[in-house]
């Protein structure tokens, strides 16, 4: 393996070319790319790449990047592409049709704030807009999560039990602009990890099928339960596809939650992608200086495991959640959705913070201050917006 | 295989192994249905893809499991077939399969919400036979208008007549260059066959725009829709000419002097006060000054679009 120091945006730029290039003894690969901040170096990376049995097609929209992508895997390629903020709004359509027809595409998704007004920085709303979608969706925290979650997601969408896209999001600028040192797979290794794509419903002139065509409600039900079960083997799925990822690798990425030091906490803090790591920082300190605090990092958002959720959180007594998003007239997604899953343990506090909406930088302090709004509250209340931009 | 050739009788029906089966739900009189049988005439027994959008060509496929198609089809989002098309085209390609990707939509997916996906996948000339079926309205929903619905037309959107101009369609694809750019009559159907074996023959994107009649939403009677086609093309209303490479013109088909009111007459959308049947006429003279000095000035070489 080779250890280089590369943007956010290099890295999966590499990881996405790994898995295309791995597919060259089979039907190849092949995407449609369109440039948005802060994504961009991602399909630039892609343009450039010399592959073996693929081509990127240089499209005029996000709607028409995921209708390339849709062609190409219906035709049994492998597929990928990467969008942020208003282009994964306006490719929303195809996003939906590409996890209806169950392709295992796989997409970059680089936060950023949705406008007007316009703002490059990060926020996760534009990639939680799609969660009512047929797409799992992972969270990554730092370059080599983002990585090693590519090929993970490629492995556990392809496989014929999940067979759905995969969203994998990173922090826009925090992630996408900075550089770390990452390990780049190498290709053989990639193979031996990746099995060539064999999509069972690939267009087939001896058994010729119009997919997506017309059907009645009873045939619908059939389609969105088959949706739900294919989410529900995504557990089972994805450790085989961690544990595979550590006998070739050697490093087994990150699950669905990570809990840390949640076996005796009172209080514990939740949180995904870079916040996770100040967060982790945080409860390090007060832990050293005797508190009962944990955090649980949030990975996997579609499906999301409530009973992997309610263990990862312990005996913890009261919960809070930093959301870097906004749903107008509801509060922070991931607080919804981890309400919905407290409903198993009534005796929860649990308490949402609105924190760093349109990238204001949410700083150690700005944490140190929530945990201590968290421990004294009696009883929780409507979301609170912890506004750090000031 | 029962598969139509270029010896084919018209009145043949070769359909079990075709691309559009019997047994499907169009409308008595629809071109589409013609069309489509004239397009698998046309393909000598190769099999496409199709890439269909939202229109009457996906209800055509019937309900799931079924499909009255039987060749591979996919129902794509309004906007998309061009899209989805060069995804398919593009890994056929990579696969070294000669089978053609064709885009079969209606005027709505191709003149109004697909219009920006067309044109590029026009200007990156995919290899994508494209086909729109115009029937000059939304017809899958019960006949609005669309840009392709010509000045004066009543629709359910314009109850008092369309106050605006049909689009040119093929003006907006010759200006793309694109390799080959075609009208298609279903009443005329040697230069039909003859047009689909010459875009078969043409690698990159080709265009082709077929007239097609719609009983249901034009209020016309169906045994009369190849008549009223002809009479289109008689009059001079829809010329049959083709466009190499967007510069090199060659009209096919030339007005033979029917009358105008052949085509309206049987068409109650056209029954609108504020249809001016001179100002039709003059559109129509003012269409064919420009044929006429396009093909005088840039022809097409004589062994273009001539199948061996």
């Amino acid at each position: 393996m080779a250890r280089t120091l590369v943007t956010g945006n290099h890295a999966a730029g590499a990881a996405l070319a790994l898995a295309g290039e791995a597919n060259r003894d089979a039907r190849g690969c092949c995407a449609g790319a369109y440039p948005i901040t802060p994504q961009t170096e991602i399909i630039e990376y892609l343009r450039a790449f010399n592959f073996t049995k693929g081509h990127i097609v240089p499209v005029e929209s996000e709607h028409s990047a995921m209708g390339v992508c849709i062609g190409a895997a219906l035709a049994g390629a492998r597929s990928f592409t990467a969008s942020s903020s208003n282009g994964l709004a306006y490719m929303n359509e195809n996003v939906f049709a590409a996890g209806y027809y169950r392709l295992p595409i796989v997409m970059i998704a680089v936060n950023r704030t949705l406008g007007p007004p316009w703002n490059i920085w990060v926020d996760q709303g534009d990639s939680l807009s799609l969660r009512d979608a047929a797409w799992t969706q992972f969270y990554c925290e730092s370059h080599q999560d983002l990585v090693d979650t590519i090929l993970v997601a490629f492995r556990m969408s392809e496989d014929h039990r999940v067979l759905l896209p995969a969203l994998v999001a990173e922090d826009g600028f925090i992630l996408s602009h900075t550089q770390m040192a990452v390990d780049i797979p190498a290709q053989d290794l990639v193979e031996k990890y990746l099995p060539k794509l064999n999509l069972p419903h690939q267009l087939d002139f001896e058994h010729a099928a119009t997919v997506g065509g017309l059907t009645w409600p009873r045939e619908t039900e059939k389609h969105r339960r088959e949706i739900q079960s294919a989410m529900e083997n995504v557990p089972a799925v994805l450790n085989e596809a961690l544990d595979e990822f550590a006998a070739v690798f050697g490093r087994r990425p990150d699950g669905a939650f990570t809990a840390e030091y949640t076996e005796d906490a009172e209080t514990v803090l939740v949180a995904c992608n870079t916040m996770a790591r100040t967060l982790r920082r945080v409860v390090k300190d007060r832990r050293e200086r005797g508190e009962k605090v944990g955090m649980v990092k949030v990975k996997l958002f579609r499906p999301f495991l409530r009973d992997a959720f309610i263990h990862a959180i312990g005996s913890a007594k009261r919960v809070g959640v930093l959301d870097r998003n906004h749903s107008p007239g509801s509060g922070g997604i991931f607080w919804g959705e981890i309400a919905t899953t407290l409903r198993q343990r009534p005796d929860v506090l649990l308490q949402d913070y609105l924190v760093g909406l349109g990238g204001g930088d949410v700083t150690p302090q700005i944490i140190e201050e929530i945990l201590d709004d968290l421990k004294q509250r009696k009883q929780a209340e409507e979301p609170v917006w912890k506004e750090v931009a000031a | 295989m029962s598969t139509a050739t270029s010896d084919t009788p018209t009145n043949t029906f070769v359909r079990c192994d075709g691309i559009l089966r019997p047994g499907n739900t169009n409308c008595a009189g629809c071109g589409m249905s013609l069309g489509l049988q004239f397009l698998e005439q046309g393909l000598d027994g190769e099999k496409p893809t199709l890439c269909i959008p939202a229109c009457c060509g996906i209800v055509t496929a019937g309900q799931f499991p079924t499909s009255a198609y039987g060749v591979p089809t996919v129902a794509t989002t309004f906007a998309s077939s061009p899209a989805v098309a060069t995804g398919v085209s593009v890994v056929r390609r990579l696969n070294q399969e000669p089978n053609p990707t064709v885009c079969w939509t209606g005027d709505g997916g191709t003149y109004d919400i697909g219009m920006a996906t067309l044109s590029a996948a026009a200007e990156r000339n995919e290899d994508i036979i494209y086909v729109c079926y115009d029937n000059e309205i939304y017809g899958n929903t019960g006949g609005q208008r669309s840009s392709a619905t010509p000045l004066g037309v009543r629709t359910t959107t314009t109850a008092a007549g369309k106050t605006e101009r049909k689009k040119d369609i093929m003006g907006i694809m010759a200006a793309h260059r694109v390799p080959y750019a075609a009208t298609l009559s279903v009443a005329h159907r040697d230069d039909f066959l003859r047009k689909i074996r010459t875009a078969r023959r043409t690698r990159g994107f080709r265009f082709l725009l077929l007239l097609s009649p719609c009983p249901t939403g034009w209020k016309s009677e169906p045994t009369e829709s190849v008549d009223l086609i002809r009479a289109a093309v008689g009059c001079g209303l829809f010329p049959i000419y083709e466009v190499f490479d967007g510069v090199r013109y060659r009209i096919n088909i030339r007005p033979d002097g029917t009358p105008l009111a052949e085509y309206l007459d049987g068409q109650r959308r056209y029954h609108s006060k504020t249809i001016d049947r001179d100002e039709i006429r003059a559109e129509i003279r003012a269409q064919w000054a420009f044929l006429e000095g396009m093909e005088k000035a840039f022809p097409a070489g004589k062994d273009e679009g001539n199948p061996a």
